[in-house]
């Protein structure tokens, strides 16, 4: 019998109709993956499961938990399945826990609450969980508080909350999304341990196509509410029957075209970064001793060519974007020199930086902050034009920006539109014209492509390929994410506590990583084919 | 801990230092010779002269302030010029009036707004809200004096069930001390209430809307569970800051409610030393008052830290702004919540 | 599901469509909007002269000749509430003016410097804040004896602390975000940047806390009228006209009554506005519906 039965679930917000017919089930000790891109309707589901949709959100349908009827049941009914029969853990481990609660107060209250156990044992037995799920007493002490921890250390402890009390059925909703790869492949391991100790049911939802490959035994693909393909993990995705299941592992794998590959040590070099160092000053210990400085990049050198395109990839907080930031010139390094065509950039007065700052673009991660929501398409555009020696009349800066919208695969109507009024992707092509406006030689992008969806982000990499062809414009891709290196640049440079462990040809470092910290990156991250192959080898 | 305390504590002193400068300097700039105006026109000039010999008033400007300000620090605040009494005698008499009414009152306000911050939340955009955030609306409306009148009228005037104005004296015995206090306690403390009420309301319900209260109903725990254990202490940040900033409304609203019921507190003592022109007396009160709104901002500050534990364990993160120790975006979001209206909720149900 | 935490987004077709269909917002607007205009006609016309003392007239009770009825002196209530609504406006709006004028300044420097200057105007801004609006005015009483430009000054120096730290507090959270990078990175200076990007987005924010303050000004300036440090005699204010009720509550109630009813309906005027601004350009409460 199944754990978990959704017939037919149709749900909507309001007028708006988030669910259409889902169907799913998930039998005991199965891991089950629900793929999709944003707005698909996944995490409706598993809240649906939950029964903690907003209040407006109405449910038809049919969804039975360990034959519990769910969408009947009364909420007290649902309390007692909560955290004790269905464990579900989040997205966002940095914002999942109670900042004024100690870690122990939190994953002791569920258990006291279903269990009426007392204090003390509540206690120790959330202790013994905590020690499960990687954190020992010696280093987390119950008395820990949130924010004392990384954001890792954060998803461990909601995942000890999700499974203190053994449920039947976890739901892990993006439970790594908010992490780097190798935190993922790490939480990605205890939750597959967990599952298989306790015999859980598991509901992994994800974008990652790749995540879910590596777990999943089952897959259900949804897009805008509706089921497109379910079945058998391997069977499905190397068949690839249904056309979106298909468009997704290929968008997963997409590597765009670029005729013209970079050739090393052809020209000069655009930007040398010649021993840089920074610190921030660290936190205050005592109130009498001085303060300890962080040495966030340290005694750092690399070159890029023009037209070359090079990606710094390593784990978050290794330093790659306060890198980033001093070669913009956003910030000032503590040591070493930079030197873009050949002039120092640092340590110069704003007002002669304004040719290197025209050369040099920026693009960044997150394309719903990176405008100002009151300006105009136009003027948000045309903001680097400000860099130029001759400022333009207005009718030629709106050519200039109806020109750099268009290379960017926008008509010139949005022009007088708001920022909101776009899209993800089309946001990031924004950010994009604005970083080509004036004909700069080199774009630092910081993260590009990582809040984007898959269909998003192969067509964002086609473009960003197409300019590299077209302008000869040299890059800098700020990424944790190997795919996006793979498939964009010449060099990979390899970052690791503030340091540039490894540096080399693109295919060359990611297939044979020498250091410790880039084999640890590729070992972790996920891969789509590698993941399949698996898959099909394990079933024979 | 101790580090964030004591950065606290250091900037509290600073302020006084800087605010007992301030009104030194104020009473410096003002026309007029104390010491003439103790005699009396019909003095003469050597008179006047010894007088200010023996005030040390002739001592320089930097040697004056010292002097000053350390006899504060003793309690020393020199004498009125009109009752010719060491200040501190009266101000020792009109303390017990004051202080106790601007405690009550905040008091009441905690008391009455907190539960109704509570309700008002869990019951989003309901009837029962609606009702009680129209009457907070109309509560913030309400000049606290005016209000006071009305009170009179209706329970003095009217129903004679208390006294109009006046003090008996606590001698007259605690409880009848209280009921003269009981009409001005309450004409401070509802206007004051119906604020801390929105604030409560919406401080709560944006907490409600934070992850970790999701993580907490995923346990199991109940709503009713989530909103006490949870919620309320996160939204404990915005309510004490507004309660530190009530404080000196508070004390304001005494001095002003005092004339309306008669109460021979700080308040009226200050209104006849301004219309005497005892600048001493006028001088010592206000530093007492402000030093008054500074403590009261650096126990705001301590309870900052033992609400929020982020505070304790980060000295050097916390960036200063009054009434400090908070992050800026929580006073942003405090000024947001503060304009929060059923509008939103009725639209979230 | 990820929220976005979104800056507020709008057109002006947008937040007039949502304006008129703000209940809050358009009560409080009328509200205002009658209050600015009874002011305005009290320039050109009053029921009665409010100078003019008819003894015969005193303490009557409201009529169809005086609708509010008249104070002791004889003159009629509803002329005087109508003249005192100048008063009570014109405080609070400088009162306002000045806090704006050198508040949002220092707040929006203090964000963008940060460290030591930032520092030092958060501790004056302490200083400021430890003295009472009541006791600013007591200490400059003090010095220039009572009048109407004691109670601007007093309402205008408590209002500046509140508005540079509205303003920084504003500011701090637009600096950090991506799009004042992309500024800097296109070579912006701080001061443009502060111009172009931080004030505009801070701009509904300072209007709300604009219509807070003026509504506290109005009940700054009643209470400062009241006690006697703000607009003098014959001049007619709200807050005088109670302190004149006072004594005469039990004979002539409606001379408290209506000018306290005054000073009620204009409050709740301006907080509904606010509160409808709020509202209206709040990005959270779209984000919500």
């Amino acid at each position: 019998m199944n754990l978990l039965e959704i017939e037919n679930l149709s749900l909507s917000i309001g007028d708006t109709p988030i669910l259409k017919g889902v169907e799913l089930t998930i039998a005991p000790g199965e891991v089950v993956g629900l793929v999709g891109e944003s707005g698909s309707g996944k995490s409706m589901t598993a809240l649906t499961v939950m029964r903690l949709l907003p209040h407006l959100a109405r449910a038809e349908g049919r969804v039975a938990f360990d034959s519990i009827d769910i969408l009947g049941a009364s909420e007290d009914q649902m309390c007692a399945l909560r955290g004790d029969d269905i464990g579900m853990v989040f997205q966002e481990p940095m914002t999942a826990l109670n900042p004024v609660k100690t870690i122990g107060e939190q994953v002791a209250e569920g258990i006291r609450w279903h269990t009426k156990a007392g204090r003390a044992e509540a206690e120790e037995r959330a202790r013994k969980i905590l020690d499960r799920v990687g954190l020992p007493e010696a280093k987390f002490p119950l008395s820990r508080y949130p924010h004392e921890l990384s954001g890792g250390q954060r998803q461990r402890v909601v995942i000890a909350i999700a499974c203190a009390l053994k449920p039947k059925l976890l739901i892990a909703d993006e439970p790594t999304t908010a992490l780097d790869v190798v935190l993922q492949a790490q939480i990605l391991d205890l939750l597959r341990d967990l599952v298989s100790e306790h015999r859980m049911g598991l509901l992994l939802i994800s974008h990652d196509l790749a995540v879910v490959t590596e777990m999943a035994d089952r897959l259900t693909i949804l897009r805008n509410g509706e089921v497109m393909e379910a079945g058998d993990t391997a069977r499905t995705l190397s068949e690839q029957q249904h056309p979106y299941t298909r468009e997704l592992a290929l968008a997963s794998m997409h590597v765009p075209a670029r005729p013209k590959p970079h050739l090393a040590g052809s020209a000069k070099p655009l930007l040398e970064v010649e021993g840089v160092g920074r610190d921030y000053p660290g936190r205050r210990k005592s109130l009498f001793r001085p303060a300890q400085p962080i040495r966030a990049v340290d005694d750092v050198s690399l070159t890029i060519e023009p037209a070359q395109s090079v990606a710094l990839v390593g784990r978050s907080g290794c330093g790659k974007s306060t890198l980033a930031r001093m070669i913009l010139a956003l910030d000032k390094p503590t040591a070493g020199t930079i030197r873009f065509r050949g002039e120092p950039i640092t340590g110069k007065p704003e007002s002669t930086l304004k040719p290197a700052r025209r050369d040099m673009q920026v693009v960044f991660q997150d394309p719903y902050g990176s405008f100002d929501p009151r300006q105009k398409v136009e003027k948000l555009v045309a903001e680097p034009l400000h860099l130029l020696e001759k400022q333009p009349a207005k009718a030629e800066r709106r050519e200039m920006v109806a020109h750099a919208l268009q290379e960017v695969g926008l008509s010139q109507r949005d022009m007088d539109k708001y920022p909101h009024e776009f899209s993800g992707g089309q946001r990031q092509r924004l950010s994009i014209a604005r970083a080509i406006i004036t004909r700069p030689k080199l774009v630092v992008a910081d993260e590009p492509v990582s809040a984007l969806d898959v269909s998003i982000r192969a067509q964002i990499l086609d473009l960003f390929a197409e300019l590299n062809q077209k302008l000869g414009i040299a890059y800098l891709f700020i990424t944790h994410d190997l795919t996006v290196a793979r498939a964009m640049a010449d060099e990979v440079l390899v970052m690791h506590e503030g340091k540039i462990v490894e540096r080399g040809r693109a295919a060359e470092v990611l297939d044979h990583p020498r250091s410790e910290a880039a084999q640890a990156l590729v070992a972790a991250a996920p891969d789509l084919h590698r993941a399949i192959a698996r898959r099909m080898q394990e079933q024979g | 801990m101790t580090a964030y305390l004591l950065k606290r504590i250091i900037i509290a002193a600073l302020t006084l230092v800087l605010a007992s400068i301030v009104v030194f300097a104020v009473m410096e700039i003002l026309p007029g010779d104390p010491a003439r105006l103790m005699l009396g026109l019909n003095a003469s000039a050597d008179q006047v002269e010894v007088l200010r010999n023996q005030m040390g008033l002739n001592a320089p400007l930097v040697l004056r302030y010292l002097h000053w300000a350390g006899g504060l620090l003793s309690l020393d605040f020199g004498r009125s010029y009109t009752y010719s009494v060491p200040v501190i005698d009266l101000v020792r008499e009109r303390v017990v009036v004051s202080l106790p009414l601007a405690l009550i009152a905040l008091a009441l306000s905690t008391i009455i707004a907190i539960p109704v911050g509570v309700f008002s939340a869990s019951r989003q955009g309901r009837a029962g809200d609606t009702l009680a955030m129209g009457a907070a609306q109309l509560g913030v409306a309400v000049p606290n004096f005016w209000f006071a009148l009305i009170l009179i009228y209706l329970f003095a005037v009217w129903l004679r069930l208390v006294p109009a104005g006046g003090f008996p004296g606590w001698s007259a015995g605690i409880w009848t001390a209280l009921k003269s206090l009981f009409l001005p306690a309450i004409a401070l403390a509802l206007p004051q209430a119906a604020i801390l009420g929105r604030v409560a309301r919406s401080a709560l319900i944006e907490v409600l809307n934070e992850d970790y209260i999701r993580t907490a109903r995923a346990k199991g725990l109940p709503y009713r569970t989530v909103l006490w254990r949870h919620a309320l202490r996160n939204a404990m940040i915005p309510v004490l800051t507004i309660l530190g900033l009530q404080f000196a409304f508070l004390l304001a609203g005494t001095i002003i409610i005092e004339n309306v019921f008669y109460l021979p507190g700080l308040g009226r003592l200050i209104f006849q030393a301004i219309t005497q022109r005892d600048l001493i007396v006028v001088e010592s009160i206000v530093m007492l008052l402000v030093a008054a709104v500074i403590l009261i901002n650096l126990i705001v500050d301590f309870s900052y830290a033992i609400v929020d534990p982020r505070l304790r364990a980060i000295p050097g993160k916390v960036r200063s702004g009054f009434p400090s120790g908070i992050a800026p975006k929580q006073i942003l979001r405090a000024v947001q919540r503060f304009r929060e209206t059923r509008n939103r909720s009725r639209g979230r149900q | 599901m990820t929220l976005r935490v979104d800056l507020p987004e709008e057109t002006l077709a947008g937040v007039l469509a949502k304006a008129f269909g703000n209940r809050s917002f358009l009560i409080g607007l009328i509200i205002t909007l009658l209050v600015v205009a009874v002011a305005l006609l009290s320039f050109v016309w009053t029921p009665y002269d409010v100078s003019r003392l008819v003894i015969a007239d005193k303490t009557q009770p409201p009529s169809w000749a005086h609708w509010f009825g008249t104070d002791h002196f004889g003159r009629d209530i509803l002329s005087m509430i109508m003249v005192g609504a100048r008063n009570s406006i014109a405080v609070a709006l400088v009162a306002v003016g000045i806090g704006m004028g050198i508040g949002v300044p220092l707040g929006a420097v203090a964000a963008a410097r940060g460290g030591i200057v930032d520092e030092a105007l958060m501790r004056l801004n302490d200083l400021v804040f430890a003295f009472p609006a009541l006791l600013s005015a007591i200490m400059i009483t003090a010095i220039f004896g009572p009048g109407a430009v004691n109670a601007i000054i007093a309402i205008g120096i408590f209002n500046i602390p509140v508005f540079a730290r509205v303003a920084r507090a504003g500011a701090l959270a637009i600096w950090p975000r991506e799009f004042i990078l992309a500024a800097r990175a296109a070579g912006k200076g701080m001061t443009q940047i502060t111009v172009e990007h931080v004030l505009p987005n801070i701009a509904t924010l300072l209007l709300v806390q604009g219509t807070i303050q003026f509504a506290l000004g109005i009940l700054a300036e009643a209470g400062l009228s009241y006690v006697g440090l703000g607009a003098q005699p014959p001049m007619p204010s709200w807050g005088r006209m109670l302190f004149d009720a006072q004594t005469r509550m039990v004979i002539a109630p409606w001379m408290a009554i209506f000018p306290g009813m005054a000073i009620v309906i204009t409050v709740l005027g301006l907080n509904l506005l606010g509160d409808g601004i709020a509202d209206i350009l709040d990005p959270k409460s779209r984000r919500r519906r």
